[in-house]
């Protein structure tokens, strides 16, 4: 549409005539047109799941970072680890925070029942004490072997997170998964044995009580 | 003393606030004026006869205050780094807790992030696998809301121990705070990427050293989550998540997974770490319930609270206090003077806003006696909290989280006021 400018407007001789026309203009609402794309910016009608501002996230991106293994054994990688070299990378890198027998503390438990008092741990009471989190362990909660694998790779050990090999890693799951006696000392675990494993806990798994997201 | 002008709502001394606040008793003295010397400067402390500081970049609390302070859980294992900061709620009033006073929980410390290399990735069961950096979020439009955050474990302590610990407000409930939480919708995110009719859950994951991992149905995401940004109105601090967090009304605090950096989409949980066993509840026939998200309605007397000592024997107080509830808002907080015999409605202060902080008053006077106070709150939703019996029926001895039941604090004849079971 035609706009004249508002200098040339004003300068022009006949700027009364150009104002009557305009406020005729406005008063039979001709700038609706003009005003046509400032509704288009209201956000009721835009799609905003449609904006498309992210950036296409490639395949080797994902495989970079997808480190979360799954009850069903997704990203659960190739490699095996045996009791015996889980022994003695837990004395040398885990021992310090979780104890010798994987229930002293002060960091969490990680082998035995859940709960106040224990007659394979006579002084846990003294120990929950000192350190409440301790009342529950990873044998005594965790339904699923694939967790203690995820944790491991993700988060330990404490102060070099991510610093295991995945064979390492087998391994320590494995020399946990003998302190729960869950497994023998011989055992090699990989893959497939580890998905194989029944944590004691899984059957006591409850409904959930707000969503009802039960598996 | 005016007190007959005041309406009894309560056995205890406990008033109806509208009389209270028009009898006067709320009112300071008046100064007398001063007769006039050869200078008004002799009369004036220095601080009124001599030129103020100058305001800094960043403003800071006044130098009395500093011993308002967050105080850390001595009883986490300081050699995990799983530290627990409790915010100090009895210092504090209305519904915002400072940004610098938040309480915060983190399970591998708190991770330097440089915000120029972060970024949010989507894949899973989604058409269109995404990445957004933080520059890129700015540009979406934003939500702000006023929510509470409460860690599951919040008042562990009395859910756990068998006699009641001499304990303040802070050490027992300072895992919760209140702020105004800005940030993108997540729904807009994951509609961009399109969702495969198979998605039920999302893997939602931080950047920190123990890569926190939480499962999350899909259906809360698509609902009020937001991938916050701002504070307050500021950019997240890093124990809050800087450069982002993922923000869930009403939620345990430990989903509101911190330096999010991924979100895999998924039909299953994952049974991650927290979720495995932490963050599940042992009930009482030992059946543990997993993915208990809500945090339950509860409440607090913050004004008096535990290790306060009341200055004025037969003295008036006002009990002040918070309650808040992940199921919405809340609709009425009781208060009792009297051990729980008889209950008065308090007064809720404006707005009452959902699944947010919510504070509450009640004039008091103190008859001098031994005296038992307790609040109980009610939320939209008809749930209100239960007494400690109540509610330790449901657990075993030894589960702590999501304890939210009705609090008791005991005042002896000398004004010190104590944790006490009721």
């Amino acid at each position: 549409m035609f706009m004249p400018k508002l200098s040339s407007l004003c300068s022009h001789r006949n700027y009364r005539a150009y104002l009557f026309l305009l406020i005729c203009m406005l008063s039979m609402n001709v700038f609706a047109d003009q005003l046509e794309p400032v509704s288009q910016n209201n956000p009721d009608q835009i799609n905003l799941g449609q904006l498309n501002l992210g950036q296409a996230l490639s395949q080797s991106e994902i495989e970079k970072y997808s480190i979360t293994v799954s009850p069903d054994g997704k990203h659960l990688p190739k490699g095996q680890g045996s009791v015996a070299n889980g022994r003695e990378l837990y004395n040398n890198q885990c021992k310090m925070c979780h104890g010798e027998s994987g229930i002293e503390g002060p960091a969490a438990r990680l082998a035995g029942t859940n709960g106040w008092i224990s007659f394979s741990d006579p002084l846990r009471i003294l120990r929950i004490k000192e350190y409440p989190i301790l009342l529950i362990s990873v044998g005594g909660m965790w339904p699923y072997a694939s967790s203690i694998y995820d944790y491991i790779r993700r988060a330990m050990p404490h102060y070099a997170p991510k610093s295991l090999s995945n064979n390492q890693v087998y391994a320590l799951t494995a020399y946990l998964l003998y302190l729960n006696e869950l497994v023998d000392e011989k055992t090699i675990l990989d893959k497939h044995s580890l998905l194989k494993i029944k944590m004691p806990s899984h059957i006591k798994s409850a409904t959930d009580k707000n969503n009802d997201h039960h598996q | 003393m005016k007190t007959k002008l005041l309406k009894p709502v309560a056995s205890g001394g406990l008033f109806d606030r509208r009389t209270f606040l028009l009898s006067g008793l709320a009112l300071s003295s008046a100064y007398p004026l001063t007769s006039i010397a050869k200078t008004v400067g002799t009369t004036f402390p220095q601080w009124m006869k001599t030129p103020g500081r100058d305001a800094t970049a960043y403003g800071q609390p006044s130098s009395h205050e500093t011993h308002i302070q967050r105080h850390l859980e001595k009883n986490t294992p300081e050699t995990a780094f799983f530290s627990i900061w409790k915010t100090p709620i009895a210092n504090q009033r209305g519904i915002i807790t400072p940004s610098g006073l938040h309480f915060t929980t983190s399970h591998n410390g708190i991770p330097d992030i440089d915000p120029e290399k972060h970024q949010l990735m989507i894949h899973g069961l989604v058409d269109k696998p995404l990445k957004f950096d933080v520059e890129t979020l700015l540009r979406y439009p934003m939500v702000s809301n006023i929510h509470f955050l409460e860690c599951a474990g919040n008042t562990a302590p009395n859910a756990v121990s068998f006699t009641a610990l001499d304990q303040d407000c802070q050490e027992l409930f300072g895992q919760i705070s209140g702020s105004e939480w800005s940030g993108v919708p997540l729904k807009y995110l994951l509609q961009e990427a399109g969702l495969k009719s198979s998605a039920k859950w999302v893997i939602v994951e931080g950047a920190d050293g123990g890569s926190h991992a939480r499962s999350i149905p899909l259906e809360k995401l698509l609902d009020d989550a937001i991938i916050a940004l701002y504070q307050n109105g500021e950019r997240l601090r890093p124990a809050q998540g800087y450069p982002m967090r993922l923000f869930l009304p009403g939620w345990e605090g430990n989903t509101n997974v911190k330096w999010v950096h991924r979100l895999e989409v998924t039909d299953k949980p994952a049974f991650t770490k927290d979720e495995s066993g932490l963050y599940s509840d042992i009930l009482a026939d030992g059946k543990i319930q997993r993915f208990s998200f809500h945090m339950d309605v509860k409440s607090v007397i913050t004004h008096p609270s535990g290790k306060q000592v009341l200055p004025e024997k037969k003295g008036f107080y006002e009990i002040s206090g918070l309650a808040w509830s992940g199921h919405g808002k809340i609709k009425q907080v009781e208060v009792s003077a009297d051990g729980g015999l008889t209950w008065a409605k308090a007064h809720l202060d404006q707005p009452v806003l959902s699944k947010s902080l919510t504070r509450f008053y009640i004039p008091w006077q103190w008859q001098g006696e031994s005296a038992t106070i307790l609040s109980r709150a009610t939320d939209e939703q008809g749930n209100r909290q239960p007494t400690r019996d109540q509610w330790r029926e449901k657990y075993a001895s030894y589960s702590f989280n999501h304890y939210n039941a009705i609090q008791a604090w005991q005042i002896d004849r000398e004004g010190v006021v104590k944790n006490v079971y009721a």
